[in-house]
C-alpha cells in the first residue's frame, strides 16, 4: 500500500526524491530541501495521494558536518487511510527550509515548535515565534550541543 | 462537670499575642498553586476523606489577596517562576510558603534546563515536603508544623521566621 504512494510521487516529481527507506511497513521518503514545496503540493493535491492531514513536524539533530538536521514530516491521508513520512536533510548554516503552512494550516505550531527547539527557520511562515521558551531566550535546547542542565543565567529567575 | 462549668459566666486570661497567634494559625487560607501532578494530592487533601478544614484551611482562595499560605504543588519551570513570584508578591503579609513535593523543592526528577531546581531560589520557603507526590497526610503534617511555627513566630520567637521545616517522606 505504501509502495503506491512512492510510485505515484515518483511519477509526479521524480527530481524531489533523494531516496527512500522502509521500517516495519512504514515508508520514509527522503526529499531534497529545495523541492520540498513541490513534493508537498503533489502529496496534498493529487487525488491518488490526498495527504490532507499533518500529524507532526519535527527535526532530528544528527550533529554531523554536512546536512546536520533532518526535518521530519508525518502526513496522513484520511481518504486512503495511510501515512507517509518525509525526511528533509538541511545544512546547519543557516538551517532553513520552506514553510508548508500555506498547504496545511496545522503545520503552523509544529513549525514554531521545531524552530524553538532546533533553530530551524521556516521560510514563509506567517508568525515564526518561539513556542515554549521565553522570547528573549537565545539558544535552542534540543540541539545536541546544548547542555542538559542549560546554560547558566540564560534563563533569568525573579529576584528573591 | 466539664461542660457545665463553662456554662456560667466566666473569663479567660491570655496575652494579645497569644490570642492573635491562635486565631492566625487556625485560619491559614491556602493559595493553591497547583501546577502539576502534586496538585491532585492537594485536592485530595481538601476532600472529605482527609479534610483539610479540620485545620482551618479549607478556604482555598484563587485570589492571592485573600491567602496566607501558598502551597506550591508541582513542577516550576523557569517560564512559570515569574508567575509564581508575582502571585506570591500579591499575597498580603504575613505569608508563608509550603513547597509540596520533590519537584517544587528540588526540581525532582526533572533535572533539565527548563525546570527550576528548587523554588527557594526565588521565594522564601517555610516547609518542604518530600515525596513524589507526597500523600495528603504529609501535606497535613506540613500544615500542622507550619501552624506550630506561626504560633512561635507570633509570640516573640525571633528566629522562627527564618526557620525551615522538612517533612520527610516516611511521615505518611
Ligand atoms: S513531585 Fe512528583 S507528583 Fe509532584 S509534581 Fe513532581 S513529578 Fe508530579
Amino acid at each position: 500500500m505504501t509502495q503506491a504512494v512512492l510510485d505515484r510521487l515518483t511519477e509526479l516529481c521524480p527530481a524531489a526524491i533523494a531516496g527512500t527507506s522502509e521500517f516495519r511497513g512504514e515508508l520514509t521518503i527522503i526529499i531534497h530541501a529545495p523541492a520540498l514545496l513541490t513534493a508537498c503540493r503533489a502529496l496534498q493535491s493529487d487525488p491518488a495521494l490526498a495527504m490532507d492531514m499533518v500529524i507532526d513536524i519535527t527535526a532530528v539533530d544528527r550533529y554531523r558536518a554536512e546536512q546536520r538536521f533532518d526535518v521530519v514530516y508525518h502526513l496522513y491521508s484520511l481518504k486512503h487511510k495511510r501515512y507517509v513520512r518525509l525526511r528533509v536533510p538541511v545544512d546547519a548554516d543557516p538551517p532553513a527550509v520552506d514553510s508548508v503552512t500555506g498547504l496545511w494550516p496545522a503545520a503552523n505550531w509544529h513549525e514554531r515548535e521545531t524552530f524553538d527547539m532546533f533553530g530551524i527557520t521556516f521560510t514563509g511562515h506567517p508568525d515564526l515565534r518561539r513556542m515554549y521558551m521565553p522570547e528573549e531566550f537565545e539558544h535552542h535546547p534540543l540541539r545536541k550541543d546544548f547542555p542538559t542542565m542549560g546554560i547558566p543565567d540564560s534563563l533569568p529567575l525573579p529576584r528573591r | 462537670m466539664g461542660i457545665d462549668n463553662l456554662q456560667g459566666d466566666g473569663f479567660l486570661t491570655t496575652t494579645l499575642d497569644q490570642a492573635i497567634a491562635w486565631a492566625r494559625k487556625n485560619s491559614l487560607w491556602p493559595m493553591p498553586m497547583g501546577i502539576s501532578c502534586c496538585a491532585i494530592e492537594m485536592m485530595a487533601t481538601a476532600s472529605p476523606r482527609f479534610d483539610i478544614s479540620r485545620f482551618g484551611s479549607e478556604v482555598m482562595r484563587f485570589t492571592p489577596r485573600q491567602c496566607d499560605v501558598m502551597i506550591v504543588a508541582g513542577t516550576v519551570t523557569y517560564k512559570m517562576s515569574t508567575v509564581v513570584r508575582k502571585i506570591y508578591d500579591q499575597m498580603p503579609e504575613p505569608k508563608w510558603v509550603i513547597s509540596m513535593g520533590a519537584c517544587a523543592s528540588s526540581g525532582g526528577m526533572f533535572r533539565s534546563y527548563s525546570v527550576v531546581q528548587g523554588i527557594d531560589q526565588f521565594i522564601p520557603v517555610d516547609v518542604f515536603v518530600a515525596g513524589c507526590p507526597p500523600r495528603p497526610e504529609a501535606l497535613l503534617h506540613a500544615l500542622i508544623e507550619l501552624q506550630k511555627k506561626v504560633q512561635r513566630e507570633q509570640t516573640g520567637d525571633k528566629t522562627a521566621r527564618n526557620e525551615k521545616i522538612f517533612i520527610p517522606e516516611s511521615v505518611s
